[in-house]
């Protein structure tokens, strides 16, 4: 049914986006850290 | 407690004195009422016999639109307050009494345009607008306090009131429409708007000071 | 400690969550009136419970603030807001995508369903106002959010489920008792949701408190300046 694994993939879409999202940030942030460091 | 009630009464006058006075901004709300039930009409073309299942539904989302852009000019005005609460039940107040002068003027109008007539016992739907309205007015006048300190103020309150006056604006339609079509009763909608009123004002009185000195 | 805790909560979340996907996929039992589709449930439900219980959390951790203004409240009632939003999104999606199937219709007004807008576009709100209130009032103005979010939801329950005794509506998930099996396999997958939801709780917590360390030093860092400047 692909009604069944469309849900189950929609799922983990969406929690792998927030985390994306999430890595996005902190790989922003250490560059700042860097950057706040190295002045 | 006097001078509460004469910080509250002073407020609430000067507040409909300066309405009434500025004309313009009375004449441009009317015409935005008026401009919403056209728009509506044109929208929506029912017959007489499904117009009054849906009118409900029509007539309060246009009031709700008109009462936004009454909300949004709550505080503009206002500087300082010692007496919180009573400043914010005169706000409130003075909200709704005009909320309910611009759905006098937009009723008409829309039992013009979809030929209403009410089935049902229509002495109710002034209590329930009542009720709506003041449920409306009093989160609105608390989100427009809040929202003063927000980036994007104007679109911050649509956008924090309307989630929360879910259940309200639900209770609202349902009983308008069961007092329109008389196909069922609206007493159950009037009760929970009445639980709802009584759990906001007592909420909005409880935190508007909290609110109002965050600093 | 901390440091282990980590990792071993990330062993524990991917085999309750595999087994749980196994179970749900395979070793359940197909049920009859829905059929295969109907296995969407197990994850449906438990996204759901999770995402209830992060609302809970941030209803606690704001009532906490009001009372008691500690940074710590405040970080927690921010993060369950987000991490809470994320799962009521995967309920809202998954809710239609079973319902489709079953019924023929993408919405209805299904009592669940319907809560979990409302309470969707309540907390969405809630993460506006944190991002478009101005930094120093922020935690007040959102705790004081979530306090009316939170007493509007007996309100909106009972709003709808009258709504649907008046206007009797489809019900997406099933009515009546629950085959202890299927039970048992929504009770895995729930598990394994709660400690995957444990995991990214406490990562965007460790963000948030290295975001606000590194804004604060950059205040600093600019207050200087603008000293030595003069």
């Amino acid at each position: 049914m692909k009604f069944l694994y469309a849900a189950y993939a929609a799922t983990w879409i969406i929690h792998i986006s927030y985390l994306a999202l999430l890595l996005r940030r902190y790989i922003r942030l250490r560059n700042e850290i860097q950057e706040l460091n190295q002045r | 407690m006097s001078a509460i009630t004469n910080v509250a009464r002073a407020s609430l006058s000067k507040d409909l004195r300066l309405e009434w006075r500025s004309k313009d901004a009375i004449n441009s709300m009317l015409f935005f009422a008026l401009l919403v039930v056209v728009i509506f009409s044109f929208s929506f073309d029912p017959t007489a016999e499904e117009s009054r299942r849906i009118a409900g539904g029509l007539v309060w989302v246009a009031f709700l639109f008109a009462a936004v852009v009454a909300l949004n000019q709550t505080w503009a005005r206002e500087l300082r307050n010692q007496v919180l609460d009573a400043l914010f039940l005169a706000k409130a107040f003075g909200n709704f009494i005009f909320v309910i002068v611009l759905e006098t003027f937009m009723t008409p109008l829309f039992i013009v345009f979809y030929n209403l007539r009410a089935l049902g016992p229509a002495y109710q739907l002034l209590i329930v607008s009542a009720l709506g309205t003041w449920a409306l007015v009093v989160n609105g006048t608390f989100f427009a306090a809040m929202s003063l300190r927000t980036r994007s103020r104007e679109i911050m309150l649509p956008l924090l009131l309307f989630p929360i006056s879910i259940p309200a604006l639900l209770a609202t339609v349902e009983a308008t429409t069961a007092i329109l079509t008389g196909d069922f009763s609206a007493k159950f909608w009037i009760v929970l708007l009445a639980a709802y009123n009584v759990v906001f004002t007592t909420a909005c009185l409880l935190l508007f000071d909290t609110v109002l000195k965050a600093e | 400690m901390i440091r282990r805790t980590f990792p071993i909560l990330g062993v524990l979340t991917a085999v309750l969550l595999s087994y749980g996907l196994y179970e749900a996929l395979i070793g359940a039992p197909t049920e009859q009136s829905m059929g295969d589709v109907q296995r969407i449930f197990y994850y449906h439900a438990p996204s759901a419970w999770t995402a209830f219980l992060l609302f809970g959390i941030n209803f606690v951790a704001s009532v906490v603030y009001l009372i008691r203004r500690s940074m710590k409240a405040d970080i927690i009632a921010l993060v369950s807001a987000e991490v809470g939003v994320v799962f009521c999104t995967v309920v809202l999606v998954t809710g239609p995508i079973w319902a489709r199937p079953v019924w023929g219709i993408w919405w209805t007004w299904d009592i669940r369903l319907t809560s979990t807008l409302v309470l969707w576009l309540i907390y969405v709100s809630y993460l506006i106002l944190r991002r478009f209130s101005s930094s120093g009032q922020t935690p007040l103005m959102a705790a004081v959010l979530a306090i009316f979010g939170a007493l509007d939801v007996p309100l909106v329950y009972f709003s709808i489920r009258f709504f649907r005794t008046q206007h009797p509506q489809p019900v997406i998930g099933g009515e009546g008792s629950i085959d202890p099996k299927m039970l048992q396999v929504a009770l895995i997958n729930w598990a394994g949701f709660l400690c995957f939801a444990c995991l990214v709780c406490w990562s965007r917590y460790r963000l948030e408190l290295l975001q606000r360390e590194v804004e604060e030093t950059e205040a600093l860092e600019a207050l200087l300046d603008s000293r030595k400047a003069q």
